[in-house]
C-alpha cells in the first residue's frame, strides 16, 4: 500500500533531478510518468524481456524492477539521452541503415545495452553480441539485423575515436 | 465450376513495368527516426495527467460459478473512482462482437458475469487515480466461487458426458463437418500405399512486448467515445463494437496509435477498448486500460492454433501423391470469436505446393477451459504445412526414397493453378526456389557432413527440407463457406487510401484501417506513391484515419496490407492525374491526350519543354479555380477503395469454395540441426531459407520479416508453449515459463528470393510477412526427424522441447 514519499535527487541524461517518490514507485514510471521519458518500455514488468533497459551508472538495468529510490544519487541514462543535438548516436543511425528494428519497441531497450557492450568492449565479434544482446527481447527483427547494425556502428564508433585522437 | 468456368473468372492479367524508380529498393523505413530516439507514440505513451487507470480482476479458477462479489471495500479504498462487476458490466455492455457459429450460445462478454471458464478471464475492473492504486483496490474484491470440473483435454471435452463449457450450447462441439473436394475414395482406392499419422501441435502465440491497450474517453454532450488504441482493425466491422457500448456507430471513434508488435494477436482486439470506455462512461473521465503481461498472455482472446490431427496420405509407389484425408480437432478455448476461419486458412493451401488431386478434410472445433484462439502470423494455415510435410516425410521415409526427390516429383508447374478447394494459385515456379534453397544450404556438404560427424563423432545432425506456400490477400468468404446458410455472407475487404496534393505539390496518404503494427505501411505507401509521381518516399507524409466516418477498410492480416495499399494507391494516384492531365491540357491548351506524364509531371509529347510539375498543377487547382472551367472543382485529392482484386463465390453444394486467397507465395527452408541425445537440446548448425512472394516492394524489409518469422517458428517448434495442466490451470504465465527465443537460439539466416509476379496485382507484388513462421516449424521438425532417423524416432509433437525429445528416445529405447 501507499505509505510516505521519499526525497530523491539523481542525474538524468546528465542533467540534476530531484523529486519525491513513494517508496514502491518503479523507477520506469518515475521515468515515463513523473519526467516524460517515454523511451522506456514496459514489457513484461518481471524483468525478463529487457524492453524497459536503462543505464545506471553505466551498467544496464531493468527499470520494471527497479525502484526509483534506488537510483537516489545515481547517474541514469535513456534512449532520450543517445541523439546529440539532433543528431543520431552511430547505433541509432546503423538501426535505420540496416533495419534493425520493425515495431520499436524493444529498440530504445536494445540501444542502451548496445551503448554498454560497447563501452566494455569496442570491437566485439559476431558471437560476442549475440551473447550480449540475448539479456534483450525482440519479437520482430529475429536479431540478426540488430546484431549487423551494432558490428557497424562499432566500426565507426572505433573510428571516429582514432580520428579524435 | 468447370476449368473454364474458372479462368474465364479471373480478372485481367496486368502488364507490369519493366523498370521502377522505388518500388524494389531497400530504403531505409520512414517510420523509424521517431522509434529511434524512444519517441514512438505507443498508447502508454500518450496517457495525460489525469487519466484514470483500470485494472482488471483476473479468475483463478479454470471454471467456476461466480456466487457472489463484494467489491464495497475496493470501491471505499482511496484513490478508487469505481469498480464494476461482471453482472454490472453486463447490463452496461453487450456481448463482445463475435463472427463465431452461435454467439447466442456461446455468449462473450468483456467480464465474466455468471461463471468464469478460465483461468485468467476478467470478473470486475477496478478504475483509480493510478494503476498503483487500481491493483491496490483489485486485492479488496471479494469473490465466492463454486468450482466446476475443468475440460481441458480437446478430445476429453468432445466425448460424451464431458462438462459444458457452455451449458446453452448443450456440447463441447462448436463446429463440425467434413468436406470432400475430389473424388477421394476413387483416389485412396487406386493408391499402392496408405501412409497415416498422429500429429499434433500445442498453442503458442504472437506475444508482442508491447501488450494491448486503449485510452477512452466518453463525451456526454455529444452521446459520443473516443477510444485511442493498439489494435485499429476491420474497420468496416467496427459498428459491432459500438452495438457492445450500446452507442450508433458514428458515435465511436477508435483512433489508431503505432502498436509495438502483434503478429496477429492485436487483430480486432476491442476487449480492452471496450472496457476502457465502459470505465470513462461510468466515470465521466479518461481511462487507460493497459493489458499487464498477465493479462496478455492469460487473457488476451488471442492464443494460437491447438491441433490434433489424423492423418492419411494416398501414395503411389513412385513417390506421386493420390489423395490426402485430414481429420483435424482444434481446441479454440472458452469462446470461438472468428468461427473456424483458421481452416478457411489452411484449406487455401491444403495440398501446399503438390500435385494431389483430392482431399478429405474434417474439422471439429472443441471448447475447453482455456483462453480463446484469435490470430497468430499464419492464422492456422502454418499448422497446414506443418502437418502436410511431415506426411511427404514419413511417405518418403516408409517408401524408401529421397524426401527431396518426392517434393519436386509432384510439384504444380502450370499456372493459374485450381486446387482441389477451388482456391487458385496465381503463379509459381517451386523449382527455382527449391534449387536456390538447396544451394545456399550447401546441402550436399551437409549431407556429407551429417555422414561423417555420425561415423566418426557418433553425432547427430539433421537436415530439414521443406517446400511450402503462403497464402496472401485474404476474401471475406473463407469466414463463411463453411456454412450452407451462413449468417452474414458478406464478400468485401477492401483497403482504403486517399492522396491529398496541397498547394505547394506535398503529398499526404491517408490510411484508414492499417496502422503501424511493426509491418511498414508508411514506407509501403511512400515508395508508392514516390513510384507514381516520381517524389522522394521521405517527402510523402501519411497520416491515420480513426474508424468514424472512415473509409471502409480491413486492416493488416492475412499478409494482405502491402498488396492492397499497393491497389488503393494505384487508383488514387490514378483519379489524381487525370484530374492533373485534364488542368494541365487547359493550363498548356492542348488536348489532355497530347500530354503525357513523365518526371513527375506532365509534358507535351515530343516537346518535354513544354510542361507543368505536378506542384505548379496543384496551386493552380487549389488557388485559381477561377483559372478553370466551370466543372474543375479546387483542390487535388481522391480516395479509391480497393476491393478484392480475386474473389469468386463458394458453389452451393461446398465442393468448390471460389477462389478465395488467390496470391499465392512460396518457399523453402533448410536448417540444419544437430540433436544432443543426452539433453534433448536442440542447436542450429546452419538455415537457408528461399522465399518467393512475387515482386519485392523493399527486399530488406522483407528479410526482416523472413528472420523474424523464422525466429517466431523456432519458438513455436523447440520452447513456445501455453501450458495448462489437468486443472485447467496455466503454467506458464510469464516469460519465466513462456520462452522466446533470444539472440542465442536464432540463427543468422542465408536468406534467398524468387521474383515470380503475381499477373494479377499492382507491381506483380504478393504479400510476405507471415512466411517465416508458416515454414519454420514443419523446416525444424524435418530436420530434427532426420537426425534422429538412425535411431528411428520420429517427433510428432510441437514444441520438441528437451523433455519431449528424451521421452521420444526414451520410447524408442535410445535414450542417451
Amino acid at each position: 500500500m501507499a505509505s510516505e514519499a521519499h526525497p530523491i535527487s539523481l542525474t538524468v541524461n546528465g542533467r540534476p533531478v530531484a523529486a519525491s517518490v513513494e517508496p514502491r514507485r518503479l523507477l520506469v514510471d518515475f521515468l515515463r510518468e513523473d519526467l516524460g521519458l517515454i523511451g522506456a518500455h514496459i514489457g513484461c514488468e518481471q524483468g525478463v524481456c529487457g524492453t524497459c533497459t536503462v543505464l545506471l551508472n553505466g551498467a544496464s538495468i531493468r527499470s520494471c524492477i527497479t525502484f526509483a529510490v534506488q537510483a537516489d544519487g545515481a547517474e541514469v541514462s535513456t534512449v532520450e539521452g543517445l541523439a546529440s543535438h539532433g543528431e543520431l548516436h552511430p547505433l541509432q543511425d546503423e538501426f535505420s541503415d540496416k533495419q534493425g528494428l520493425q515495431c520499436g519497441y524493444c529498440t530504445p531497450g536494445m540501444l542502451m545495452r548496445a551503448c554498454e557492450i560497447l563501452a566494455q568492449n569496442p570491437d566485439p565479434t559476431l558471437t560476442q553480441v549475440r551473447e550480449a544482446i540475448a539479456s534483450n527481447l525482440c519479437r520482430c527483427t529475429g536479431y540478426q539485423f540488430i546484431a549487423e547494425a551494432v558490428l557497424a556502428a562499432a566500426a565507426r564508433m572505433r573510428e571516429s575515436k582514432e580520428v579524435a585522437s | 465450376m468447370t476449368a473454364t468456368s474458372r479462368a474465364a473468372a479471373a480478372p485481367p492479367v496486368r502488364d507490369h513495368a519493366a523498370e521502377r524508380r522505388w518500388v524494389g529498393r531497400s530504403i531505409r523505413r520512414v517510420e523509424d527516426p521517431k522509434f529511434l530516439r524512444g519517441q514512438g507514440g505507443y498508447i502508454a505513451d500518450r496517457i495525460t495527467p489525469g487519466t484514470l487507470h483500470a485494472a482488471v480482476l483476473r479468475s483463478p479458477y479454470a471454471h467456476a460459478r461466480i456466487l457472489r462479489i463484494d467489491a464495497s471495500r475496493a470501491r471505499a479504498a482511496p484513490g478508487v473512482h469505481a469498480v464494476i462487476t461482471g453482472q454490472q458490466a453486463a447490463e452496461l455492455c453487450d456481448p463482445m462482437p463475435d463472427f463465431g457459429p452461435d454467439p447466442a450460445r456461446h455468449t462473450w462478454r468483456c467480464l465474466a458475469a455468471d461463471k468464469v471458464r478460465y483461468v485468467g478471464e476478467g470478473l470486475a475492473v477496478a478504475v483509480a487515480d493510478s494503476r498503483y492504486l487500481a491493483e491496490d483496490a483489485l486485492e479488496l474484491i471479494e469473490v465466492d466461487y463454486e468450482p466446476l470440473p475443468a475440460v481441458v483435454d480437446p478430445e476429453s471435452a468432445l466425448a460424451d458426458g464431458a462438462p459444458l463449457v457452455h451449458e446453452a450450447l448443450e456440447s463441447n462441439c462448436a463446429y463440425e463437418r467434413s468436406f470432400d473436394f475430389g473424388e477421394v475414395e476413387r483416389d485412396f482406392a487406386e493408391a499402392d500405399v496408405i501412409v497415416t499419422d498422429r500429429l499434433r501441435w500445442h498453442r503458442s502465440g504472437g506475444q508482442p512486448l508491447e501488450t494491448v491497450g486503449a485510452i477512452a474517453e466518453y463525451d456526454p454532450a455529444t452521446g459520443s467515445f473516443t477510444i485511442d488504441t493498439n489494435t485499429l482493425s476491420f474497420t468496416s466491422y467496427l459498428f459491432m463494437a459500438a452495438n457492445t457500448l450500446k452507442v450508433p456507430a458514428n458515435k465511436l471513434d477508435i483512433r489508431p496509435v503505432p502498436a509495438g508488435g502483434s503478429f496477429g494477436s492485436k487483430l480486432f482486439a476491442n476487449k480492452p477498448g471496450v472496457i476502457a470506455a465502459m470505465c470513462a462512461r461510468e466515470t465521466g473521465k479518461k481511462v487507460a486500460y493497459l493489458e499487464d503481461r498477465t493479462d496478455n498472455i492469460s487473457n488476451c482472446d488471442h492464443h494460437g492454433s491447438d491441433r490434433i490431427y489424423e492423418v492419411e496420405l494416398a501414395m503411389m509407389r513412385d513417390g506421386t501423391m493420390r489423395s490426402i484425408k485430414i481429420d483435424v480437432i482444434d481446441d479454440y478455448g472458452a469462446y470461438i470469436q472468428f468461427g473456424v476461419g483458421h481452416h478457411g486458412n489452411a484449406l487455401a493451401q491444403v495440398t501446399g505446393p503438390y500435385t494431389i488431386p483430392s482431399v478429405r478434410y474434417r474439422v471439429r472445433a472443441a471448447l475447453t477451459n482455456k483462453n480463446q484462439q484469435g490470430a497468430y502470423r499464419g492464422f492456422g494455415s502454418e499448422v497446414n504445412n506443418w502437418m502436410l510435410e511431415q506426411m511427404v516425410d514419413k511417405a518418403a521415409r516408409e517408401l524408401g526414397l529421397d524426401p527431396v526427390a518426392v517434393r519436386r516429383k509432384n510439384f504444380i508447374r502450370e499456372f493459374p493453378h485450381f486446387i482441389p478447394t477451388g482456391n487458385v494459385y496465381d503463379s509459381g515456379d517451386y523449382d527455382k526456389v527449391l534449387d536456390k534453397a538447396l544451394e545456399l544450404a550447401g546441402y550436399d556438404h551437409w549431407r556429407a557432413e551429417q555422414q561423417r560427424l555420425r561415423e566418426q563423432e557418433g553425432r547427430y545432425i539433421g537436415i530439414g527440407v521443406i517446400s511450402a506456400q503462403e497464402r496472401s490477400v485474404f476474401s471475406a468468404t473463407e469466414f463463411w463457406f463453411w456454412f450452407d446458410e451462413p449468417g452474414a455472407p458478406v464478400t468485401s475487404t477492401p483497403e482504403s487510401v486517399t492522396l491529398s496534393v496541397d498547394a505547394t505539390g506535398g503529398i499526404t496518404a491517408t490510411l484508414y484501417s492499417c496502422a503501424f503494427w511493426g509491418n511498414s505501411p508508411e514506407t509501403m505507401v511512400a515508395q508508392f506513391v514516390a513510384e507514381e509521381f516520381d517524389c522522394d518516399p521521405y517527402d510523402v507524409s501519411v497520416a491515420y484515419h480513426g474508424s468514424r466516418a472512415g473509409l471502409p477498410a480491413t486492416g493488416p492480416g492475412g499478409s494482405r496490407t502491402t498488396v492492397m495499399l499497393a491497389g488503393a494507391v494505384e487508383g488514387a494516384a490514378a483519379k489524381i492525374k487525370q484530374k492533373a492531365r485534364a488542368a494541365a491540357a487547359h493550363l498548356l491548351e492542348i488536348a489532355p491526350t497530347d500530354l503525357e506524364w513523365a518526371d513527375g509531371g506532365f509534358q507535351v509529347r515530343g516537346d518535354p519543354q513544354q510542361r507543368k510539375a505536378l506542384g505548379e498543377i496543384a496551386v493552380m487547382l487549389h488557388l485559381f479555380k477561377h483559372t478553370f472551367p466551370e466543372d474543375m472543382e479546387s483542390g487535388l485529392e481522391a480516395s479509391k477503395v480497393f476491393d478484392h482484386p480475386y474473389t469468386t463465390m463458394p458453389s452451393a453444394d461446398r465442393k468448390d469454395l471460389g477462389v478465395f486467397y488467390p496470391f499465392m507465395g512460396h518457399a523453402c527452408h533448410i536448417p540444419v540441426v544437430e540433436v544432443d541425445i543426452e539433453t534433448g537440446a536442440v542447436t542450429f548448425l546452419h538455415y537457408a531459407a528461399v522465399h518467393d512472394c512475387g515482386t519485392l516492394v523493399n527486399p530488406r524489409s522483407l528479410a526482416g520479416h523472413i528472420v523474424g518469422g523464422t525466429a517466431q517458428g523456432i519458438g513455436t517448434a523447440l520452447y513456445e508453449e501455453y501450458v495448462y495442466d489437468d486443472d485447467g490451470q496455466l503454467l506458464s504465465a510469464s516469460y519465466l515459463d513462456y520462452l522466446i527465443p533470444s539472440a542465442m537460439e536464432v540463427p543468422e539466416l542465408a536468406i534467398g528470393h524468387v521474383e515470380t509476379p503475381s499477373p494479377y496485382t499492382p507491381h506483380g507484388i504478393k504479400g510476405g510477412g507471415e512466411g517465416g513462421r508458416m515454414m519454420a516449424p514443419a523446416a525444424i521438425n524435418a530436420a530434427v526427424n532426420d537426425a534422429l532417423a538412425p535411431l528411428g524416432v520420429r517427433l510428432t509433437e510441437l514444441p520438441m522441447t528437451p523433455e519431449r525429445i528424451l521421452s521420444a528416445l526414451r520410447d524408442a529405447g535410445k535414450a542417451g
